[in-house]
């Protein structure tokens, strides 16, 4: 029994959520630092591509798996040259970086393998079969302690909260939001690549469809805080995840329910969840703001 | 604001590609647009894109494809297409029937094609699949291979095209066992159901669970997951529209074929010979253009008797014997 809701619910839950949880830790420390990143889900695409085009050539997921973290860290860096650097406006880069990144698997793809987006198919041999898992909760317990007890969790919290002050205490404000950019890099690389070489056996076109978003939602949802995050993606992980097993189930009469009303769900309970049993969210307050 | 500009930048980038094309001779051009899965999804648009070079090849017209963003591209594409002075353009996908009714009506002179949805009118050739009749060979086929009596289906985006699919597969499946369980799953109701193997294989995985030993695939890009599933629970896939055996040797049975290649080789000649009609023509069981796919990948698979089986089932559908329930005619109920 016990072993049996382990694997029918609890293993998938987890499986579904670990690329959002990636990319929303990386997220919540982008925006904790005062950027708004709205790139992740193009962060994400990149990794993807890259980590399936890396395994595919060396038989590795590892090698792989770090293909994806370096795409998206130097990705998330060309954002933070314009938005720190040239004070570009954060939602404007952002979105021009979640196009560019779109673009960039079509084009190198066709380059290598001659295809308008999508990799040759990864042997399972060569793919992961629970070491992200394994990775995706060392990275929450990491961001957890590194937040809420660590001096650099401090001094990124204040840099989003208060900059000014933290200013006058001698520590560079900039230095800190490169830093929350290339962690956001990172791990919304990493969330990518579990996508490609992971979750699936090769790189197809905008494979990512929205979870960048759905993982930006979920840093609101989890009032910018590591663990409430990491619940919230488990929670639209887990409304996926009843999605697909409510579909063609027979809750009264003779006909299942019909499949829209399911598709709802995950809507449904974020709207609930947002306007019930939350309470007040309030962002960093210096969150988008130029110095 | 990114649903905005996402599309934008993009048709204007692709009308770009369009217009950039040299003003040829009295060669024969050809113009191909894809839906948003594009020419590698190894299904659907791959099998237009093939039956669109072998045109190139072997009746030597010119040809240009492009490959929509989304679903609001289509017309400008068309559009592109149609003021370079195309001959003919070909139109791939149902959810491009409202922009070529609009184009077609807007350049009468200029021939189109469009498959999967007919648009009804004078300068377009239209081409339906009976998909249902080649679902109800493969459903035969999976309850061969279905000794527990449950088999699964999953679609990509819920809509009735997908549903024909579906019922086609079932009905065939309780041919060959009445007391046949067919499992049933959808990806989503947007696009983005085409391109999201990872929940495919999570819908696969569930159904292996519940008990399904075959499952057949119509959901675009997405069927890869499936295809994933199936070979990490030793189980059967049944592809879609191109041969998709060779994806995974062993553990895909066959694959539905939908003849899009011939659909668009066989325009694309009739064009050249002066022989283009237009109006709604459809390709079914008994010419071919739908039908199931052996291979050397799939060989150790399907027995000589699973074979005749079939054969015998193909016969009776095209003399009528048997009726395919039809999600179309069933919908219009």
């Amino acid at each position: 029994m016990l072993e049996a809701v382990f694997s029918n619910w609890i293993l998938p839950t987890l499986r579904v959520s670990t690329p959002l949880i990636f990319a929303a830790l990386g997220g919540m420390w982008c925006e904790r630092s005062g950027v708004v990143q709205i790139g992740l889900e193009g962060i994400m695409l990149v990794g993807a591509f890259f980590a399936a085009v890396v395994t595919h050539s060396t038989q590795n997921p590892w090698w792989g798996l770090g293909a994806g973290m370096v795409a998206g860290l130097v990705l998330s860096l060309g954002y933070g040259l314009t938005v720190l650097k040239l004070k570009a406006n954060q939602i404007v880069a952002g979105t021009a970086f979640n196009l560019f990144a779109m673009g960039v698997p079509p084009f190198l793809s066709m380059i290598w393998y001659d295809s308008t987006g999508s990799t040759p198919v990864i042997p399972s041999e060569a793919l992961f079969r629970s070491a992200p898992l394994f990775l995706m909760v060392a990275s929450v317990v990491l961001s957890a302690v590194f937040y809420h007890r660590s001096k650099f969790g401090l001094r990124v919290r204040f840099a989003g909260e208060h900059p000014k002050a933290l200013e006058s205490a001698g520590i560079s404000v900039q230095g800190k939001r490169w830093q929350g950019i290339a962690l956001s890099g990172m791990l919304a690389g990493l969330g990518g690549a579990t996508l490609s070489i992971y979750l699936a056996s090769s790189f197809s076109r905008n494979m990512s469809s929205g979870r960048g978003f759905i993982a930006l939602a979920a840093v609101i949802l989890g009032k910018w805080l590591p663990i409430p995050t990491v619940v919230a993606c488990l929670l639209f992980g887990f409304t996926e995840l009843l999605q697909i097993r409510l579909q063609g189930v027979v809750l009264w009469g003779e006909r299942p329910v019909p499949v829209q009303w399911i598709q709802i769900l995950p809507y449904l309970i974020t709207i609930v969840v947002l306007a019930f049993a939350m309470g007040r969210t309030r962002a960093p307050k210096a969150l988008g703001g130029v110095e | 604001m990114r649903n905005i500009l996402r599309p934008l930048g993009f048709v204007l980038l692709s009308a770009l590609a369009v217009l950039s094309v040299p003003a040829a001779s009295a060669q024969i051009r050809v113009g191909l647009v894809l839906e948003r899965s594009g020419k590698d999804d190894k299904s659907f648009n791959a099998s237009a894109y093939q039956g669109l070079k072998r045109a190139e090849k072997e009746l030597g017209v010119m040809t240009k494809t492009v490959e929509a963003p989304d679903n609001a591209a289509y017309e400008s594409l068309q559009r592109a297409f149609a003021e370079k002075k195309f001959d003919l353009i070909i139109a791939v996908g149902f959810h491009q029937l409202e922009s070529v009714k609009k184009n077609a009506a807007r350049f009468p002179g200029q021939k189109f094609l469009l498959v999967d949805e007919d648009a009804k009118a004078p300068n377009v050739r239209s081409v339906m699949f009976e998909e249902h009749e080649g679902s109800y060979l493969v459903g035969a086929l999976a309850a061969l291979h279905a000794p527990g009596g449950k088999v699964g289906f999953i679609g990509g985006m819920d809509v009735p095209l997908i549903r024909r699919f579906e019922t086609g597969y079932a009905a065939g499946a309780k041919k060959i066992n009445p007391k046949m369980q067919v499992l049933s799953n959808y990806l989503g109701v947007t696009g983005e159901a085409w391109n999201n193997p990872p929940k495919a294989k999570e819908l696969a995985l569930d159904q292996f669970n519940r008990g399904a030993e075959v499952i057949f695939v119509a959901a675009g890009n997405s069927g890869v997951g499936v295809f994933d599933a199936a070979a990490e629970r030793k189980k059967l896939a049944i592809g879609v529209d191109s041969n998709q055996n060779w994806l995974k040797p062993g553990f895909i049975l066959t694959s539905m074929l939908k003849r899009v290649d011939e659909a668009v080789f066989d325009s694309v000649k009739l064009y050249k010979e002066g022989k283009f009609s237009t109006g709604l023509i459809r390709y079914g069981v008994k010419s071919k253009g739908v039908d199931y796919s052996l291979d050397e990948h799939n060989a150790r698979l399907v027995s000589e008797t699973d074979k005749k089986q079939l054969e015998q089932l193909r016969t009776e559908i095209v003399k009528g014997k048997i009726k395919v329930p039809d999600y179309y005619l069933i919908q219009k109920k």
